[in-house]
């Protein structure tokens, strides 16, 4: 099949511009910001507390969504070695391994992608939040030693049913008392008002950013998994700014559009609808794209994606808000409530299977190492597959025993229709 | 393995054929079905390095042993990881759906579908009406697969034919506890240093191969194998049924499970393209 027929396969996004304008504006705000010193930068997880940086007049930087560049343009997987020698394990999570292996070797996507960009921004602070994983603690102390700058972090509770009050106060707690260090920092203090805004600002991104997803409940969706890893930039880098807001309504805008008049992001009928649990493969999106494409299905909702919603965010109550909001999150809960979420996203999607990427070096995204695929199967009656692969290692990666697993999947959903 | 073809294996038979192509990543095999269904040409070889020419030779040869040409191939459908190198086939499907309809074929039950490959293993389950409820391949290593045997044969410098015939004069069994090919090549050389005997070296070996494959999945309902490694080591078979304490079905020619579903796909989709499965027609 030749590329030009493959392309033919799924329907581009308009506004899918608009999502690389925004991603591009970011990166050389940063950019500027640090050659001309006009604001503080501060580096932060992807689900750290963004907003309180934010409110603080920091520029944030996710270094996460840089991993995820190194993945996408496959650079990673010939940088990860270098952080492997340094003693880094092969086992632990790609993203930080590509991105110490792409800092020492001098290299960056950016500067492919934004002409006059040469290095991620330098950082005046480090601020993590380990609701994710442990890794990025490790990642960032070894960046705040590298710059010499000041690394803090909020160490969020695991593993968790029901959230308590307590935890939340805990949380709120920690994320409160990273106001006086982070004001020496930025050497202003903190406004309360620009902070209070920044997270009413994150919670409409937040609400916008569900309302594109929920469009995939409509059959034919009107986009897929693959769309969704990339559109939700924003979302990630930049949550709590206006520009995100309106840069969601437009795109919100294209996808109901499509929903009224019937438009799927498949060219051909749409048979099989799959949720995708567990990391995107990011070196090989547009294969795995293009490989469910083929074979009339459409990956139409993942758990990965919609880990960008925030509901519990309220600008009136931001301490206490950014604290359930970042608690609450899926990564951070037990397998009960998992199985209990995934069911829901099931049910609301209309999903005919799941695919759960078992990805070699991120578990904490992995869903599928404790039994979940088969009691969700018994429960829900909705087979699975599951892929070996990476989020950024593709040396983990069989792209045959990929697409055979794939295929005999739709095959098996097939006989079952 | 190679089967080779003589005059004597060649007949002339009637009507139009379906042929089944599977080309794994060990050795390509041809099944050539006639209207009813009856196996009546088959051929085995390494698929080497050109899966197109060895596909072509595999399907000559087995035209040959089923007494026709290729002007009465009514439809041809591949399968196996070469299975898009296959220039004459109409369509091509997965290894998995092929080697389910291949064992369904000669076992119209509910039942576990062991595969062993020379690269990869598979665990298909299937409902009473044939149907796939689930499958499973071995992850990204040769635990359990022909490969891990096939290095294990040169690592002891015994021919891989004869490896059945000493697993089965074993008197003790050696254990190999590794995941892995190269470290279990590690053991194997602390075995025969510590100067155990090689057949029950064998041995081991073979039981480390059917934990691997018990490990993947829960084998439920009657089980069947199938594969090259089965169609050449019945012992490991006999062993395996030990292990999960039940009989084990094994095809007429275990081997050929993969092809022969193909060739069964491609008369259904030829004959009934409404109700035939869905193949993925070539581009």
């Amino acid at each position: 099949m030749t590329e030009e027929k493959k392309k033919q396969l799924l329907r581009r996004l308009k506004s899918g511009a608009d999502l690389n304008k925004f991603m591009a504006d970011y990166y050389y705000e940063l950019d500027a910001a640090v050659k001309s010193g006009s604001h503080k930068i501060a580096w932060c997880t992807s689900v750290g507390p963004a907003e309180l940086l934010r409110g603080m007049g920091f520029l944030t930087y996710f270094p996460e969504t840089h991993s995820a560049m190194l993945g996408t343009t496959r650079m990673a997987t010939d940088l990860i070695p270098t952080a492997n020698a340094m003693g880094y394990s092969p086992e632990i999570c790609s993203y930080l391994t590509a991105d110490i292996g792409a800092f020492v070797k001098g290299v960056t996507p950016l500067s492919r992608a934004f002409k006059g960009i040469e290095s991620p921004p330098r950082p005046d602070v480090l601020v993590y939040n380990t609701n994710q994983c442990r890794d990025v603690q490790d990642w960032f102390m070894w960046y705040g030693a590298k710059f010499n700058v000041p690394v803090y972090g909020i160490q969020t509770h695991r593993s968790i049913g029901d959230i308590p009050d307590s935890h939340v106060a805990s949380i709120a707690a920690q994320i409160e008392a990273l106001v006086e260090p982070l004001e020496k920092v930025a050497g202003q203090k903190l406004d309360m008002s620009e902070f209070k805004q920044t997270v009413a600002l994150s919670r409409e991104c937040s609400d916008l950013w569900e309302k594109c997803l929920s469009t995939a409940a409509a059959k034919p969706a009107p986009l897929t998994f693959f769309d969704a890893t990339t559109l939700m930039g924003p979302a990630v880098v930049g949550r709590g700014t206006q520009k995100a807001v309106d840069t969601y309504r437009l795109l919100l805008e294209e996808l109901e559009g499509r929903v009224s008049t019937g438009t799927g992001a498949l060219e051909n009928p749409e048979k099989f609808r799959l949720y995708w649990d567990g990391m995107p493969v990011w070196g090989r999106l547009s294969m795995h794209s293009n490989l469910f494409a083929e074979l009339n299905a459409n990956v139409i909702a993942s758990t990965y994606c919609s880990s960008w919603i925030f509901s519990a965010l309220d600008g009136e109550k931001p301490f206490e808000s950014m604290a359930r909001a970042y608690t609450e999150l899926f990564i951070t809960r037990d397998e009960a409530y998992k199985e209990k979420y995934i069911r829901g996203k099931l049910d609301f999607f209309g999903c005919d299977g799941i695919i759960y990427h078992n990805s070699r070096t991120c578990p904490n995204n992995t869903n599928c190492l404790y039994g979940m695929p088969q009691r969700l199967a018994e429960s829900t009656g909705i087979p699975f597959v599951t892929i070996d692969g990476d989020l950024n290692d593709l040396r983990c990666l069989s792209d045959e025993q990929t697409k055979t697993n794939i295929e005999a999947f739709i095959e098996q959903l097939d006989e079952m229709k | 393995m190679t089967q080779s073809t003589s005059k004597s294996d060649t007949r002339v038979t009637e009507g139009p054929v379906y042929v089944g192509v599977d080309v794994g990543s060990s050795h390509t095999k041809v099944a050539v079905i006639d209207a009813d269904e009856k196996l009546i040409g088959h051929m085995v070889k390494k698929s080497g390095v050109d899966f197109s020419a060895t596909a072509d030779h595999c399907l000559s040869v087995a035209l040959e042993k089923a007494g026709a040409d290729l002007s009465r191939i009514s439809h041809v459908v591949s399968t196996g990881y070469g299975r898009h190198n296959v220039t004459y086939a109409a369509s091509n499907r997965t290894e998995l759906g092929c080697h389910a309809k291949g064992s369904f074929f000669y076992f119209p039950e509910a039942i576990t579908i062991v595969d062993i490959g020379g690269q990869d293993n598979k665990v298909i389950k299937l409902d009473a009406h044939g149907r796939r409820t689930g499958f499973k391949m071995n992850r990204k290593c040769a635990a359990g697969t022909g490969a891990f045997l096939e290095e294990m044969s040169l690592r002891l410098d015994i021919p891989l034919p004869d490896m059945d015939t000493l697993a089965r004069r074993a008197t003790d069994v050696v254990q190999i506890g590794s995941y892995c090919t190269v470290f279990s090549a590690t053991e194997v050389l602390e075995h025969i240093r510590h100067g155990k005997r090689v057949e029950n070296i064998i041995k081991g070996l073979f039981l480390s191969v059917i934990r691997r494959i018990m490990e993947m999945d829960t084998l439920t309902d009657q089980v069947v194998m199938t594969g090259g490694v089965v169609a050449h080591n019945p012992y490991l078979v006999e062993l395996a049924a030990e292990q999960i304490g039940r009989k084990i079905l094994v095809p007429p020619h275990p081997q050929l499970a993969g092809a022969i579903g193909a060739a069964l796909y491609a008369k259904e989709e030829k004959n009934d393209p409404e109700t035939g499965i869905h193949g993925q027609a070539k581009t």
